[in-house]
């Protein structure tokens, strides 16, 4: 069966509809007076205390660090990305799913103990962790800039995601005076005065509202979509119909795909709690109970984001008409439904960017303070005085990943959060071994994060800035590996050499 | 003893990596389930699976310090 809309229609163009607009300024404006009110919710004595405002006083319980990991973690450009990947390509846009299943156990096993270790010496971030850990002012440093330079890409996709709301609802064009688009930059200057006034508690609070809203833009999705477009047999059957036609992409992985799906399934997974804002949610916690429980409560956005690549197909049997891949999902809800409702899915998405932009820029403000600004400015600095310099970094952060979108192109962007990801996966030794064992020095990892951020880059760089890398082995065309993982793998390598042959100085333990 | 016991509830946790890293095991389209491929209904059905994997180390561990 074959609906009517593949009658081939022109390519979609989002056109201003009033509803639409108006549901979204709704849900926009009630965040905003959310994200104020955050300062009083569970009030603290102060919120003058970088624990305060970086961490929400690190007392958020299992409710709490569910909503406030998984709007962090299943961000909005996930909404957006993923299934404009899937549109395109197919199975191969799935790695998403294994990647943020097999992220659990992970997160279940370490962060508790990480989250311990934080807990009793006080550290805000990984940095912190790893100074304690190996006493080195340089690895430390290495942590904290591979954090920060990985996470500002992430804003700006956060942005990007913010953007194709925008554009849907037919507002893209809406220049001020000198100020290119601004409904985005309106949007997101609001986001940073409230950041900057309640920290932590204003994405964990506007996460409910958040959260709530995806799930019901999801579910009814996923219920009526199919509904309209004659089943899922029918979508599996459009794309397919159309991925033969293209003679690219299909429902299943090619020959070369195997491993690629397999290795960034994983590199992702390993890479996904290094970053700054997930790490964030978890010290956040009141106790390494809350983490374990989230490990099993979290995979419920997992099912979310699966369903919510299926969109991509839903894309094809629907027989949408794109200019861009980014634009299926906005296609898809503009199409098939009336404008309130697809005004409630583009609040939802658009919302979806405020949280973890919030997020990230409070975990890159509270490295900056940390492992920067008390290590090398003011070492004398008081906890309060943390609190401001943070606040003030996370302004800043969040106008430049602003300027970055509004004056750079945007693949500048994607092609800096790529590498991100191959970067930050580079601190997972001396953030993660230190839990387990006492035999690494920091020279070993030193070295060993050196060779892999270096080794990443440049094959990522080699290959016109692509995440893969052909490796001599197993079949004529060689294995295609995610590249993260083969820098870790030379990392490794490098940080037990170097640290079997460096001498031992006297044991400094933490 | 008890201790034994939950050492044994951690290594289920190896079964996602398994069943999802070796993609030989799933990258096929039949049997079909609710239209969906195997390829995805297998993926999907990981998301519970692995969650009650979970939830039985978590049980295991619990009363540890």
């Amino acid at each position: 069966m074959t609906p009517d809309a593949a009658a081939a229609p022109a390519v979609w163009a989002p056109q201003i509809d009033y509803s639409a607009i108006a549901v979204c300024v709704f849900f926009f404006g009630l965040v905003t007076v959310m994200g104020f009110i955050a300062a009083r919710w569970r009030k603290p004595e102060t919120l003058a205390h970088i624990d305060e405002w970086g961490l929400g006083g690190r007392n958020f319980g299992t409710w709490i660090t569910w909503f406030l990991v998984g709007g962090d973690f299943y961000t909005a450009y996930t909404v957006i990305a993923v299934p404009a990947l899937v549109y395109a390509v197919g199975a191969y846009g799935f790695f998403a799913l294994p990647y943020t299943i097999i992220v659990y156990p992970f997160v279940f096993l370490v962060m508790p103990k990480l989250w311990q270790r934080a807990k009793d010496m006080g550290y805000v971030t990984a940095a912190d962790v790893v100074h304690g850990k190996y006493d080195s002012r340089a690895l430390e440093l290495v942590v904290a800039i591979t954090g920060v330079v990985a996470t500002m890409p992430y804003i700006a996709l956060q942005l990007i995601g913010m953007e194709a709301v925008i554009k849907a609802l037919g507002l893209s064009g809406m220049s001020v005076g000198p100020i290119h688009n601004f409904p985005l930059t309106i949007a997101f200057l609001i986001l940073a005065l409230y950041t900057y006034s309640s920290g932590l508690r204003a994405p964990a609070l506007i996460a409910f509202v958040k959260d709530i809203m995806i799930y019901i833009v999801v579910i009814v999705a996923v219920i009526i979509v199919p509904m309209k477009l004659g089943g899922y047999g029918a979508v599996f059957g459009a794309a397919q119909n159309d991925f033969a036609a293209a003679g690219k992409g299909g429902l299943t992985l090619g020959g070369n795909q195997v491993v690629a799906y397999a290795t960034l399934a994983l590199g992702s997974a390993l890479a996904a709690f290094m970053y700054p804002h997930t790490l964030t949610g978890i010290f956040a916690a009141n106790s390494g109970d809350t983490i374990r429980k989230n490990a099993v409560l979290l995979p419920a956005y997992t099912l979310l984001l699966g369903l919510i690549a299926m969109l991509g197909y839903m894309g094809h049997a629907a027989g949408l008409k794109l200019a861009n891949n980014n634009d299926v999902v906005p296609a898809l809800f503009s199409t098939l439904f009336p404008g309130w409702f697809a005004g409630f899915a583009f609040a939802a998405i658009g919302i979806g960017a405020l949280v973890p932009a919030a997020v990230m820029s409070i975990g890159a403000a509270n490295l900056f303070t940390r492992n920067f600004w008390k290590a090398y400015v003011n070492p004398s600095v008081t906890p309060a005085g943390e609190a401001s310099v943070a606040k003030i970094t996370s302004l800043v952060v969040k106008v430049g990943a602003l300027l970055v979108i509004l004056y750079m192109p945007t693949q500048f962007a994607l092609d800096l959060q790529l590498l991100g990801g191959i970067w930050i996966l580079q601190t997972l030794p001396a953030l993660v071994f230190g839990l387990y064992t006492n035999w690494f020095r920091a020279p070993g990892l030193l070295a060993g994060w050196l060779v892999g951020f270096i080794g990443g880059t440049w094959m990522s760089w080699a290959n016109g800035l692509k995440p893969l890398q052909a490796l001599p082995f197993g079949g004529p065309t060689g294995t295609t590996v995610y590249i993260g993982l083969i820098a870790l793998a030379l990392n490794i390598v490098v940080a037990l050499l170097v640290n079997a042959v460096t001498p031992k100085r006297a044991a400094v333990s933490a | 003893m008890d201790r034994r016991k939950s050492r044994i509830a951690l290594w289920l946790l190896l079964i996602p990596y398994i069943g999802l890293l070796w993609v030989p095991f799933y990258n096929f389209l039949e049997p079909r389930l609710f239209g969906f491929p195997f390829f995805y209904w297998y993926q999907l059905a990981f998301v519970p699976i692995t969650a009650l994997l979970t939830w039985f180390a978590y049980r295991s561990v619990r009363d540890d310090a």
